[in-house]
């Protein structure tokens, strides 16, 4: 499997965002529907077609300045409209590490 | 320890401030990222799942105590608190800020420390073997030609812009634990038959989607021609290696499409133009380096001191001693491997606390040096033998003195899909779950000297390859999967693992690799026979059959 | 495009002339490789200098007939991760002696500067003007080589050797 970063055919397959890293902290980010980015996936703005996410994504990689590496990445949109990471790389980018790094007793 | 000096540190100053106007531009839009992200991979900046990542050189995996502190430092200010060493004895921040990274680093060059070329198509750290200096047998220290060599490849106008990554490793002793035969050029020291001091050239060895062992390439050159030697390497693969696809465009590639003989030539006959080269080393340059290479004024001391003969009476002290403390070529004095793989823990970290106190352990005890292994453990080169005991108190302390060197559970694991935005499968949990079932001293101590390694994708960061139980994390259908190789090995005897069947899902791997071991057990002919020697001897069949037969 | 020679922007002296463009009478021109090779005599007799603008997947070797009698020698950077055109800099100058104007051309960008320069190169066809305006004091941006190239440049290495005799000559 490639990574998303190198995806070059846009289809989706579900409901996805588009996400990428703070360009000055590497916090990961989602694009929202104003144009802007959140650090909460809560706020990202949710396309669910091939064509929106090619717009979505366009406009996301046209802020350079403030963002890198900006790919779709899939979610699941629960009946309560919560968003939630559609795959455990996102899982993983959106909570955290999976594992205890703290130096055992 | 090689001592920097003034010329040294203006060129680390210099970068850092290079690096710092470079951040400034980016930040600012002038430089885009596509403009920008080769320019931050060549100091070793990368972008991963959750943050940027910073990778700092430590150069053939010598510190100093003062070094080791500002790293934990740079841990403490910059970032989580703690570090990764990684398998080509660098180290490694996971949660480092571009905006403040120029601040880090400068923190850093104040004490000779530099992240230059850690990433990026360029030349990387050389590496070499973490018991160079005091390994009983060398030919002579391999870290004397390792700074030759670092410094002549850093900031090389000619080579900064290469098809792909290139990294070298370098050893002096029979055995290699420098694992020069994975390495795109691989340099082993040794002395001809007319008593020159030279190395036996590799070249071609590399590991990821398509591993390749180093093939020799000429059996003897000599030290003063290793520059200019290394140079016509370097020409003919940044000219001639593939840039029109980044999966083949190592020198590995092009040693195997044109064939090691042809290759050879073509060496050749660049080096032959090159004759008279100002590459060449006379002795007086290579005196200049080792005269700049301090080593302790040791002491004439007993092998068997009265605070070794009294500490032997606790078992806890002498199952670390047999495991961790190794023969020094000084009588009295002995190598004391660092486990920093302990039951439950993350392969290869250390936390800013333990490596303030791994610091002060090392003045106290090493005459202040510290080493890194490429298997991600630190090691005290020179410590008394009558401070064994107490420096194995500390050393339990703080949790480094797990007497699991070169067992079961001192597994070599990449960091994996909980960092790595290359990665397809986690690779620390897999780590931490081995380290837990393989958690009874002796119960390793039966299965004897077994390696696993762990990587959480081809790029295979963590030498899956070689590992004598090799472990790829892969991904299918959206889950995480891993195929399982054993046979390999990184040494002298450099082979790639033979894969033994389908991928297991990640919940079953640590029971297949129980199965392994268990096959190992029934199988082996002797309790001294190792496993990679059963593996050798017996092929993979056997240990096929066993693990897939109710799978 | 601005060109950077001898530190500054200057005025380009040179034409880039497309393969199927007749040539400009008596004007200094660049042209490739290909069109030169096909009349090479011709082309270095003219009364106008001539350049020739070399691919980076070509050896060099195939234009060492005919240096010293080019004005100028274009190498390409198609992308500044290329580096092929390193090498062949090193080679034109080093091996060949080649002394007339060596030019850098493609994305040719600040943050390679003081590689080119040290491997040769003495003109730059600067893809930003703000780059090209900083040409002389990144230029300046590093004062210790550790390695040897044909620029002249000391490498540390010998400085450290000359500091030493002269400490022991001074005793």
């Amino acid at each position: 499997m490639t990574s998303p970063l190198e995806q070059k055919k846009i289809r989706i397959a579900g409901p996805s965002v588009v996400t990428a890293n703070r360009t000055w902290d590497g916090v990961v980010i989602y694009r929202t529907a104003a144009r802007g980015w959140s650090a909460d996936l809560a706020d990202a703005a949710i396309v669910r077609t091939s064509d929106e996410a090619r717009t979505l994504l366009a406009d996301a990689v046209a802020d350079d300045v403030g963002a890198v590496a900006a790919y779709i990445a899939p979610v699941e949109v629960r009946d309560t409209g919560a968003i939630k990471p559609g795959n455990l790389r996102e899982r993983i980018r959106s909570k955290g590490l999976t594992i205890d790094v703290s130096a055992p007793a | 320890m090689y001592a920097y000096d003034e010329l040294d540190r203006t060129l680390v100053n210099e970068r850092v401030s290079e690096f710092r106007d470079q951040v400034t531009r980016r930040l600012s839009g002038e430089l885009t990222e596509d403009e920008f992200k080769m320019l931050r991979l060549q100091n070793g900046v990368y972008l991963q799942l959750h943050a940027y990542m910073l990778r700092v050189a430590i150069p053939y995996g010598t510190l100093s105590s003062t070094q080791l502190r500002r790293l934990a430092h740079v841990a403490r200010r910059y970032d989580r608190g703690y570090g990764h060493f990684t398998t080509r004895q660098n180290i490694q921040f996971n949660w480092i800020k571009l905006a403040e990274l120029p601040d880090a680093l400068a923190d850093l060059a104040e004490v000779g420390i530099h992240s230059m070329q850690t990433s990026g198509n360029n030349t990387r750290n050389v590496t070499s073997d973490q018991w160079a200096g005091v390994a009983p047998g060398e030919i002579e220290d391999p870290r004397i030609w390792s700074e030759l060599l670092r410094q002549y490849t850093t900031l090389h106008p000619e080579f900064s812009f290469l098809p792909r990554k290139f990294k070298f490793a370098i050893t002096a002793s029979a055995h290699d634990r420098a694992a020069i035969k994975i390495h795109d050029i691989g340099l082993r020291l040794h002395r001809n038959a007319e008593g020159e001091t030279g190395f036996e050239v590799l070249v071609g060895g590399g590991l990821g989607r398509t591993p390749f062992i180093a093939k020799t390439i000429k059996p003897f050159v000599a030290g003063r021609d290793l520059l200019s030697y290394v140079e016509a390497i370097l020409r003919v693969y940044n000219q001639y290696g593939r840039r029109d696809n980044i999966y083949k465009a190592r020198i590995k590639i092009l040693v195997h499409e044109l064939g090691i003989e042809k290759f050879a030539q073509e060496v050749e006959n660049e080096w032959r133009q090159m004759q008279g080269s100002a590459l060449m080393l006379d002795d007086a340059v290579v005196e200049e380096i080792r005269s700049r290479f301090s080593y302790p004024a040791y002491e004439k001391l007993p092998h068997l001191p009265e605070e070794l003969k009294n500490a032997a009476r606790d078992p806890k002290f002498e199952a670390w001693r047999k495991n961790s403390v190794f023969p020094h070529k000084v009588s009295g004095y002995a190598i004391v491997t660092l486990s920093l793989k302990p039951v439950g823990g993350p392969p290869g970290d250390a936390t800013a606390d333990q490596m303030d106190a791994i610091a002060e352990l090392a003045d106290k005890y090493s005459f202040g040096e510290i080493r890194v292994g490429h298997e991600q453990n630190l090691v005290l080169p020179h410590v008394a033998r009558r401070d064994l005991p107490a420096l194995w108190r500390a050393l339990d302390k703080i949790g480094v003195a797990t007497p699991n060197v070169n067992l079961v559970s001192d597994i070599i694991a990449c960091p994996g899909l909980d960092y790595c935005s290359l990665a397809n499968a986690r690779s620390i949990p897999i780590a931490q779950e081995l380290t837990r079932r393989f958690a009874n001293h002796d119960t390793a101590n039966l299965i004897g000297r077994l390696h696993i390694n762990i990587s959480g994708c081809i790029n295979a960061c963590g030498h899956h390859h070689v590992g004598h139980i090799g472990i790829l994390g892969v991904e299918k259908n959206g889950e995480e999967f891993y195929q399982i190789t054993i046979g390999g090995r990184a040494d002298e005897q450099a082979a790639v693992g033979t894969l033994i069947g389908p991928a297991v899902p990640y919940g079953e791997v640590a029971d297949v690799v129980e199965d392994i071991v268990e096959a190992y057990l029934a199988l082996r002919v002797r309790p001294d026979e190792l496993f990679i020697d059963t593996v050798t001897r017996l092929g993979v069949e056997p240990f096929r059959e066993r693990v897939y037969a109710t799978r | 495009m601005p060109l950077v020679r001898h530190g500054k922007i200057t005025q380009d002296a040179f034409v880039h002339v497309a393969d199927d463009a007749p040539l400009p009478g008596d004007a200094a021109i660049l042209i490739s490789a290909a069109r030169f090779l096909d009349d090479p005599e011709a082309l270095c007799r003219r009364v106008g200098r001539t350049g020739v603008i070399w691919p980076n997947s070509r050896d060099v070797d195939d234009l060492v007939p005919w240096l010293d009698r080019l004005a100028v020698v274009a190498l390409v950077f198609p992308s500044f991760r290329d580096g092929r055109a390193y090498s062949q800099a090193r080679l034109l100058r080093e091996r060949y002696f080649y002394r007339g104007e060596l030019r850098a051309t493609g994305q040719v960008l600040r943050d390679q500067f003081v590689f080119m320069l040290r491997a040769g190169f003495d003109s730059f066809e600067v893809k930003k003007e703000s780059d090209a305006m900083a040409f002389a004091v990144t230029a300046k941006r590093y004062s210790v080589f550790y390695q040897p190239t044909g620029d002249g440049r000391i490498t540390a290495l010998h400085q450290r050797m000359q500091m030493r005799h002269s400490e022991s000559a001074g005793q």
